[in-house]
């Protein structure tokens, strides 16, 4: 049976992992290359790496940090952060990453999805979407790293997404992220039952319970997070077993033989 | 000297540092003299099956692939690499594979999430050196929107069950399939190619 995944999600900027809280105070965290090798032995099914940094000489530091990941462990990888244009994907592609997780430019430029999936195949494109509630009746998709509201139906723009190609959606909510009090269930289970593709839950978990809420009743296929596991306030390995008592299909390794 | 066919785009990284890992030489190559001269060749594979078949095609590799395959060259396709093995795909159309295996490949159906993408299980379905050290149920991963459908069933190692019961392993004589990543699949996936490379090197 298809297991749901744990994804550790790794911001970097300038070569280190930081974290932010609502997308400020932003805090640094560790070296991305060792947290990565040690989520990936802790039984991470997959990782995420946003790259957060503004200038081209740090972006360098960061395709240079995607090789050398790429070595380092052997499960799949997604790249994301200022990915405008389908070389800048084959860039992080050829680099070792598995997947890459497009955002605003894909507000900016819908056709790029359809042009990755294409090129690269939709499996590997992913689409980010950061979203708020802005009425009661209304999630909108906000971009620029959250600070520009689109009044795009975050819905609307999941199912416009997986028609021009993206193969995974991440469903960020953005009033919930680094609060801790749980992943927003509604927005989640609604794109989740939307779409015909794999839905990543992000943001806002505290808890052990809040995996198990999000995986169950607000459908995702996987769930993301960062400062729950970088400070290791949770242990992967004590929340897939959780998880797994719970009903929960979890991929556990057996011992290296 | 492992031949990993390098014709296009696409993550092959990974590939060759898990084989490093294991001390299994390799080489990124679309040299027919590489190739010829290779103990054992790996087609790897994301993306679209025409635009694949392509660029085989253009880097004239086709007959190469299927020379060396009747002269029996272990050949290890992985994902789409298993798939091209295979006489065709509808995938948006109907193309020509490499006609090295029998069978076709087709979309998984809608009835559940397409691309299968994630953690699943391999349910054994006949005996093979590939499968030392890799219990019944473990998991590999997968990220694939097609499959191979109508593939015999005497070539049949390993399956995984999405919907419909996708080939997962497949083997005829020095001929390999994997449609997951075993470079991606963690330890299970490391063993795998270390099995592999113990029946062919």
């Amino acid at each position: 049976m298809l297991a749901k995944r744990i994804i550790p999600c790794l911001d970097v900027d300038r070569g280190r992992v930081v974290k932010g809280k609502k997308f400020q105070a932003i805090r640094d965290v560790a070296d991305p290359v060792e947290l990565a090798k040690r989520y990936n032995d802790e039984g991470a099914d997959e990782l995420v790496f946003y790259d957060i940094t503004a200038s081209n000489e740090d972006r360098d530091i960061f395709v240079d940090i995607v090789e050398k990941v790429a070595t380092e462990i052997n499960i799949p990888f997604t790249v994301g952060g200022g990915l405008r244009s389908v070389r800048d994907i084959n860039c992080v592609l050829r680099a070792g990453a598995d997947k890459v997780s497009i955002n605003s430019a894909a507000i900016q430029n819908p056709p790029l999805l359809k042009d990755a999936a294409s090129k690269f195949g939709s499996q590997c494109v992913v689409l980010s979407i950061d979203a708020k509630q802005t009425s009661p009746s209304k999630w909108s998709v906000f971009m620029n790293g959250g600070r520009i509201d689109t009044e795009i139906d975050a819905i609307e723009w999941a199912k416009r997404g997986a028609e021009l190609g993206a193969g995974e959606i991440v469903v960020n909510a953005i009033d919930v992220d680094g609060v801790k009090n749980g992943y927003h269930l509604d927005l989640t289970k609604a794109i989740a039952e939307a779409v015909n593709i794999p839905i990543v839950a992000s943001g806002g978990a505290g808890e052990i319970q809040h995996f198990a809420t999000i995986l169950q009743e607000g459908k995702a296929d996987a769930a993301l997070a960062a400062s729950v596991f970088h400070y290791d306030e949770i242990k992967i390995p004590d929340l897939k077993n959780y998880l797994a008592k719970n009903g929960i299909t979890m991929r556990r390794e057996r011992s290296w033989k | 000297m492992i031949a990993i066919i390098d014709y296009g785009a696409g993550n092959i990284k990974s590939l060759q540092s898990a084989l490093s890992k294991l001390n299994m030489d390799s080489c990124l190559t679309t040299n027919e003299h590489v190739i010829t001269n290779s103990k054992a060749i790996i087609l790897p594979g994301v993306g679209a099956f025409k635009d694949a078949m392509d660029a085989l095609n253009e880097f004239s590799l086709t007959e190469v692939l299927q020379k060396e395959a009747s002269l029996g060259k272990p050949i290890l396709g992985i994902c789409l690499g298993m798939q091209l093995l295979y006489d065709k795909s509808f995938e948006d159309g109907e193309w020509e594979g490499l006609a090295i295996l029998n069978g076709t490949v087709k979309r998984i159906d809608s009835t559940v999430k397409v691309p299968h993408m994630g953690w699943n299980t391999l349910a054994h379905q006949s005996p093979n050196n590939l499968l030392t050290n890799i219990n019944e149920q473990e998991f590999v991963y997968f990220v694939h929107s097609y499959y191979v459908d109508e593939c015999n069933e005497q070539e049949l190692v390993c399956s995984c069950d999405y919907g419909v019961q996708i080939p997962a392993i497949v083997q005829k004589n020095n001929i390999f399939g994997m449609q997951f990543h075993p470079e991606k699949s963690g330890k299970n996936g490391l063993q795998l190619l270390k099995n592999f490379g113990e029946m062919v090197l």
